[in-house]
């Protein structure tokens, strides 16, 4: 069946009181419903295993438009209900869609629409910072807010109780005993068994939807590459993908190509890091100093030939602002070499080693039939068997040029995770070779046109981390009225909570380095 | 094993000679020392990271602080897991609100005498974020701070010569 047959079929057999409304915007599959069928619509849609992908709202005047995006073989629907600023409810997806929990509750804290029927209402993004009946990302509250001189901490949140004999809560975090970022963990643990993980997330909310407001695509690259620092050629890409679609520009064929080596090499450098990582913590240092050292080597070319270590800011708007000469591609050619030379050898001496495998082997299991309720993505939902890839799916320059072999294990553990991201630093490889060979001769940015206000684009690329949305409208004079970035993280935090259950408390660590969410992604 | 010990001893020590930064160094480098740290203290000190509220860029550097290359414990740094046990702070990020009070603690909880490091461009001035509904700014707009180093992230060679030169390990 082709990817386009879906959609066909399914418009054909959705019952006759959904009436979807096909509008006609560049580049983007937009349906629009009523508000009073927005849940049966996604019972419909689960019925036909399409994943629920991303939801975000946005205010124009005194309506609210809520957007869900659905993804079936490759190809994305972007579903739209509109309601009114007098009333803002309309039936939840949350009780169709687990993936649409945290999403449906941001939006319910930064915009004050409730969704009914929403099977856990709590707050999740605020904590104190604004109080619970005003709302960051309506058009009238001011991007200073009103804060108070210390924000109090978030002291009341219910988290869910256990008890019984023997069951006891390990509170953890917000600030954590180590370098990573801080959020909260709620163990309830009967010995060292974990019965139950609840993630308290939203410490550094630092307000990225509003401050995006108003301004011009440069700058909105900037703070696009920011969301996640070690994804901004991921989260920068998708932005100015967005962005792009909505001005109508098309980027030269050199940059797509450059615009690919620093995707790849932005995601060989995060696995390689996290590789190493997750040895680290079953205690296995070998591999940590070895994965750090390869690591550095690979940082020292990216500040040699493109002038940054994590490559920040290299993609703007129309292309991208660093180029390659003969000698950087014969540099990088030379090191993938010795890259691969240096990786045969380190991983058979890890392959062979039975204490990694005691540790990494059936630990943190994660299920096929749950990484899909999830919708998780990336190398969690491919080392469970969910076989997807943005890159191979719905192929975007360069890589609708090349052959994307995509990663797959299915035993759901954290060594499925691991070997995932070692495939994936191999597959990379070869891309960032194929880019090179393919790079022509021709200019590195197009340029801009000013996008009519009102326009919108639906950028969706496949970061180290997984699949990336990011949607953007303009408003006039090429100003941005509403950035919404889906980290990949959103959609797989809630899948640690369900594979560590069963594992014991001092795994917690390795489990998370495996799933490594980005907590500042996430928050926003 | 054989192949583990095969590989460690083929990769050899990598680790990177190393000078003490000079005052126009640290100018160059973006880094602005306020208060050295005492002589008493200056062969080894505890640090404890916290992120108030960064995009992790920072800590992707500051981690590599640790990698064979700088390996920073030779020189009397070390990483700590509570406060308590930290002579330094190394403070990342604007102060996002809902980590303003959590800071405020950590602060609280380092023993005297303390020292705070706003690393990164965010931690210095707030950075791309700046102050908003959501977010405080720069570290020294919650905590006072002793010393600052630049840059989005500082590169690992810039937060040693930092550390370094708070140390004040010059001869």
């Amino acid at each position: 069946m082709s990817a386009s047959n879906w959609i066909a079929d399914f418009l054909s057999q959705l019952p006759e009181d959904i009436t979807v409304n096909q509008i006609d915007i560049p580049s983007i599959t937009l349906w629009q419903i009523e508000s009073n069928v927005w849940q049966r619509f996604a019972e419909q849609a689960v019925k036909k295993n399409l994943r629920w992908a991303a939801g975000w709202a946005e205010q124009i005047q005194d309506r609210f438009l809520i957007n869900a995006c659905f993804e079936k073989q490759g190809e994305y629907v972007l579903l739209r209900t509109i309601i009114n600023h007098s009333n803002p409810e309309l039936p939840s997806q949350a009780t169709v869609y687990p993936a649409a929990n945290r999403s449906e509750r941001h939006t319910q804290d930064m915009f004050g629409i409730q969704f009914i029927g929403h099977p856990d209402n709590r707050r999740w993004t605020r904590h104190q910072a604004w109080s619970e009946d005003s709302y960051p990302l309506r058009k009238d509250f001011p991007v200073q807010g009103t804060p108070v001189d210390v924000t109090p901490p978030d002291m009341h949140y219910p988290f869910i109780k256990a008890h019984g004999a023997g069951v006891y809560e390990i509170p953890v975090g917000p600030v954590h005993a180590g370098i990573i970022e801080p959020g909260h963990f709620r163990f309830l643990a009967v010995g060292e068994l974990i019965l139950n993980l609840e993630e308290r997330l939203g410490y550094v909310h630092k307000g990225i939807e509003k401050i995006a407001e108003g301004r011009e695509p440069e700058s909105l690259a900037k703070l696009a590459g920011r969301v996640s620092g070690d994804t901004t050629v991921g989260h920068c890409w998708a932005a100015c993908m967005a962005m792009e679609q909505a001005a109508g520009v098309k980027i030269p064929p050199r940059a797509a190509l450059i615009r690919g080596i620093l995707a790849e090499r932005e995601r060989i450098a995060n696995h390689m890091g996290d590789i190493g990582a997750i040895c680290n913590d079953v205690a296995f240092v070998f591999a940590q100093m070895q994965f750090t050292r390869l690591r550095e080597l690979w940082l020292r070319t990216n500040a040699a030939v493109f002038g940054h270590r994590l490559l920040m800011d290299k993609i703007v708007p129309g292309g991208v602002v660093c180029d390659l000469s003969d000698e950087s591609c014969a540099l990088i050619n030379k090191e993938i070499v010795a890259l691969r030379k240096e990786l045969t050898e380190v991983i058979l001496a890890l392959d062979l080693n039975s204490s990694l495998e005691d540790r990494l082997y059936t630990a943190g299991y994660l299920s096929e039939e749950i990484a899909a309720a999830f919708g998780t993505v990336g190398y969690v939902g491919r080392a469970s068997g969910q076989d997807k890839d943005v890159r191979r799916d719905t192929p975007y320059a360069p890589y609708d040029q090349v052959t994307v072999m995509v990663a797959l294990e299915n035993q759901g553990d954290i060594a499925s995770r691991f070997w995932v991201r070692y495939k994936e630093i191999r597959t990379g490889l070869r891309l960032i070779e194929n880019f090179i060979d393919q790079l022509v001769v021709g200019d590195l940015r197009s340029d801009w046109k000013m996008p009519s206000a009102g326009s919108e684009g639906l950028g969706i690329v496949e970061s180290w981390r997984g699949e990336i949305i990011s949607h953007i409208r303009f408003d006039a004079d090429n100003k941005i009225a509403r950035y919404y970035p889906r980290d990949p993280s959103q959609l797989n935090w809630p899948a640690l909570e369900k594979l560590v259950l069963n594992n014991i408390v001092p795994d917690f660590p390795v489990c998370n380095k495996s799933v490594n969410g980005s907590y500042s992604g996430n928050d926003l | 094993m054989l192949r583990i010990f095969k590989k460690i001893l083929t990769t050899g020590v990598v680790t990177e000679k190393f000078k003490a930064p000079k005052d126009t160094e640290l100018e160059q480098l973006g880094i602005e020392i306020k208060n050295h740290i005492d002589k008493q203290f200056s062969g080894s000190i505890a640090i404890r990271q916290v992120d108030a509220g960064s995009c992790n860029g920072c800590e992707l550097e500051i981690h590599a602080l640790n990698n064979p290359f700088y390996d920073i414990e030779r020189f009397g740094v070390h990483f700590v897991a509570s406060p308590r046990h930290a002579d330094v702070l190394l403070v990342t990020g604007p102060v996002s609100r809902h980590m303003q009070t959590a800071l405020l603690r950590t602060y609280e909880a380092t023993p005297n005498p303390k020292w705070v490091v706003a690393a990164g461009d965010c931690a210095a001035c707030g950075g791309e974020f700046g102050v908003s509904y959501g977010s405080c700014g720069a570290v020294s707009n919650v905590i006072p701070v002793d010393a600052v180093i630049a840059g989005c992230p500082p590169t690992p060679l810039a937060l040693m010569k930092g550390l370094l030169g708070l140390m004040n390990t010059k001869k």
